[in-house]
């Protein structure tokens, strides 16, 4: 039996909105995950720290401010640097589409812009972590 | 029975006159008169429009100044400033934890030399400005009036606001510095200061459009914010402050949300509740105590990233409500804003639909045209009921400051932001472009996109002034600007001297942090 899918959801920088990351963390919760919530500005070091201590699948970050092309490669590599690159990291927030493809390259899995049902972020995670599971082994 | 996702209220499909008589058997008041339910003027917008203020801020100093004397020429009628996050958290541009976001949500300002070039050539006698700005409301606030001494602008004349509102801060919006008992503080320093220096100058604007956009019902917004309203004035009591001397220049901010009829109620009950609480419970005696004026915003969060053209429409009928409810200023949103800050264009047209309500709709008038309505009285005065519950709930905590501190209504905003999401995933409400009616096409608009290089020149700026400055004076009013936070004296003279000698917000807000330490709140979900 496996275990439940573990998420951090954090809110880096320095925007205090956060109730898209509130409400994603009670979505991700209800459809069976095990969601750890930081709180607020929260730095990639800090944020990498809980995954690592976590033992999470999946980090989701909520990005608002405009910040995310300073905070999402700083995150990425910090992973990688402690052998978490093979944690699956998405981005929900105020994203334009010009971006989306830098953050793509980067290694963000999934960008999730406003408008986007919950089901459609706890579908896209329950698929991608199944499959990198499946694949591992 | 139909139900309304946004306000969790059932209404029904018909009204009628029981409705009506049961609602309005308490005096309802003519225009001009207590309890100002149809509104604080007798002669609604006949004497004075609501003055179209739109919220602008980005980049570097130079820019938002261009951007402030094209929105003047355009016809705008006051200031409102918005400062990046960095200001808005008290750091500098150089702090390490404002990489990244330095002039990105707002204008990037961090001493009286920035403030110096966002208010060129600007007349600070006769506009009015507005300032959302909140942990570090004195110190920006500070910076503004030094601007005015250099150019002989007397304090005296000044008008505008300050937002000033940290109590939302903790609640909703969550740009807090200290703890929540020296932050009030401060709130009532600038309260006594004021009312001997600055007389005109709205000291607070007590927000519940924060409060609406992180989840709130209207119902909730209405409750929270005029509780607010009261903790600041048993604050401002408990200082030492005679009611009518500072709680006539309190001020109010709404958010103007898609639910037409609810929204124009609202703005009634908040006069009619506002008046009687500070009647009642304070006990003022000035009618200018009693008279709730309040400015609104439309709703950012009901607007869309996709088929973004449909935002100039709800954003239309948003601010109508607020014309209807008896708004004494007004913001309009941009089309663009589910996406980036708005460009000049879409700015300008948030700005022409304001006009086009003053001017062509002919909707001004008539004072409180929906007076008299039976679902408006109905609702009216059903909102009123309600937020009385939530005064009760909240006094039973000891007070705002014991319920968020309790994470009370953190909690049952976190609560109604889930349920209005869910309401939408249901199918339950409807979001045109979004859950009904949707469509493929990419929204290709112009998006305004702010120049990484402006960090870099704010770095440098900051860098520059540290080096020019008497760095001697300025350690020397921040000395005693944190010996001052030790004791009980006013704060505003000494930041007002710091501000003089250069120092810039980190470093005010970092004296201050040395005394009171950082809020940390406990995440929750």
């Amino acid at each position: 039996m496996a275990r439940p899918i573990r998420v951090v959801i954090a809110k880096p920088g320095l925007d205090g909105h956060d109730r898209g990351a509130k409400v994603i963390a009670r979505a991700l919760r209800d459809a069976g995950m095990e969601v750890i919530y930081t709180g607020l500005r929260q730095t990639p070091e800090q944020i990498v720290e809980v995954a690592l201590q976590e033992d999470a699948d999946v980090i989701g970050l909520s990005i608002l401010s405009g910040a995310h092309n300073h905070i999402c490669p700083r995150l990425v590599s910090l992973l990688r640097e402690k052998g978490l690159g093979d944690v699956l990291v998405v981005v929900g927030g105020i994203i334009p589409d010009a971006d989306v493809p830098q953050l793509e390259a980067l290694g963000i899995s999934g960008v999730f812009q406003p408008g986007t049902p919950m089901q459609a972020i706890s579908r896209f995670i329950e698929s991608r972590v199944q499959r990198g599971a499946s694949a591992a082994t | 029975m139909t139900s309304s996702a946004v306000s969790d209220r059932e209404a029904r499909p018909l009204y009628t006159a029981a409705d009506a008589a049961e609602a309005t058997r308490e005096n309802l008041g003519a225009p001009g008169e207590f309890p100002y339910t149809r509104g604080i003027h007798a002669s609604g917008y006949g004497g004075k429009l609501w003055t179209m203020r739109q919220f602008s801020g980005f980049g570097t100093p130079a820019e938002t100044n261009r951007r402030y004397h094209e929105l003047l020429r355009a016809g705008g009628t006051g200031l409102s400033v918005a400062f990046d996050l960095p200001t808005l958290m008290g750091r500098d541009p150089d702090h390490p934890l404002s990489l990244g976001e330095v002039g990105k949500c707002g204008v990037s300002v961090a001493s009286l030399a920035d403030m110096e070039t966002l208010l060129e050539g600007l007349p600070l006698d006769t506009i009015t400005t507005s300032m959302t700005i909140n942990s570090p409301a004195a110190m920006i606030f500070a910076m503004y009036l030094v601007v005015a001494e250099q150019r002989g602008a007397a304090w005296a004349k000044l008008s505008g606001t300050i937002q000033n509102d940290i109590l939302k801060e903790y609640i909703a919006q969550k740009e807090y510095i200290y703890p929540p008992r020296p932050s009030m503080r401060l709130v009532t320093d600038v309260f006594g200061f004021c009312a001997d220096n600055v007389p005109r100058w709205n000291t607070i604007s007590v927000s519940g459009y924060h409060i609406r956009e992180a989840g709130a019902t209207a119902l909730q917004e209405l409750a929270f914010t005029l509780r607010d309203g009261i903790e600041y004035v048993q604050y401002g009591v408990d200082a030492g402050l005679p009611v009518d001397r500072f709680v006539p220049r309190i001020s109010f901010f709404f958010n103007a949300h898609n639910d037409f009829f609810e929204e124009i109620a609202k703005y009634r009950a908040a006069r009619a509740l506002w008046a009687a609480v500070i009647r009642e419970r304070f006990g003022a005696r000035d009618e200018r105590s009693w008279k709730l004026r309040f400015h609104s915003q439309t709703a950012g969060v009901s607007l869309t990233a996709q088929q973004p053209y449909n935002n100039v429409v709800r954003t239309a009928l948003q601010a109508l409500a607020a014309v209807l409810g008896g708004t004494n200023s007004l913001h309009t949103n941009s089309l663009d804003e589910a996406l980036a800050l708005p460009t000049s264009e879409a700015a300008l047209l948030a700005l022409r639909t304001q006009q086009v309500i003053a001017h062509e709709s002919g909707v001004t008038d008539v004072v409180d045209p929906f007076g008299g309505s039976y679902y408006v009285e109905r609702l009216t005065a059903d909102l009123q009921d309600g937020a009385r519950e939530y005064f009760a709930a909240i006094d039973r905590f000891g007070g705002m400051v014991e319920a968020i501190e309790q994470g009370y209504p953190q909690r049952e905003i976190a609560d109604s932001a889930y349920r209005s999401q869910q309401a939408v995933e249901a199918g339950e409400q409807t979001i045109v472009g979004v859950n009904r009616y949707t469509d493929d096409a990419a929204a290709d608009i112009p998006i305004l996109q702010i120049d990484e290089q402006v960090e870099r020149d704010q770095v440098a700026r900051v860098a520059g002034l540290r080096k020019r400055r008497d760095a001697a004076a300025a350690q020397r009013t921040l000395d005693a600007l944190r010996r001052a936070a030790e004791g009980s004296a006013n704060l505003m003279p000494f930041i007002l001297d710091a501000v003089r000698a250069y120092a810039t917000v980190g470093e005010m807000c970092d004296a201050l942090r040395d005394v009171w330490g950082e809020y940390e709140e406990t995440p929750g979900v």
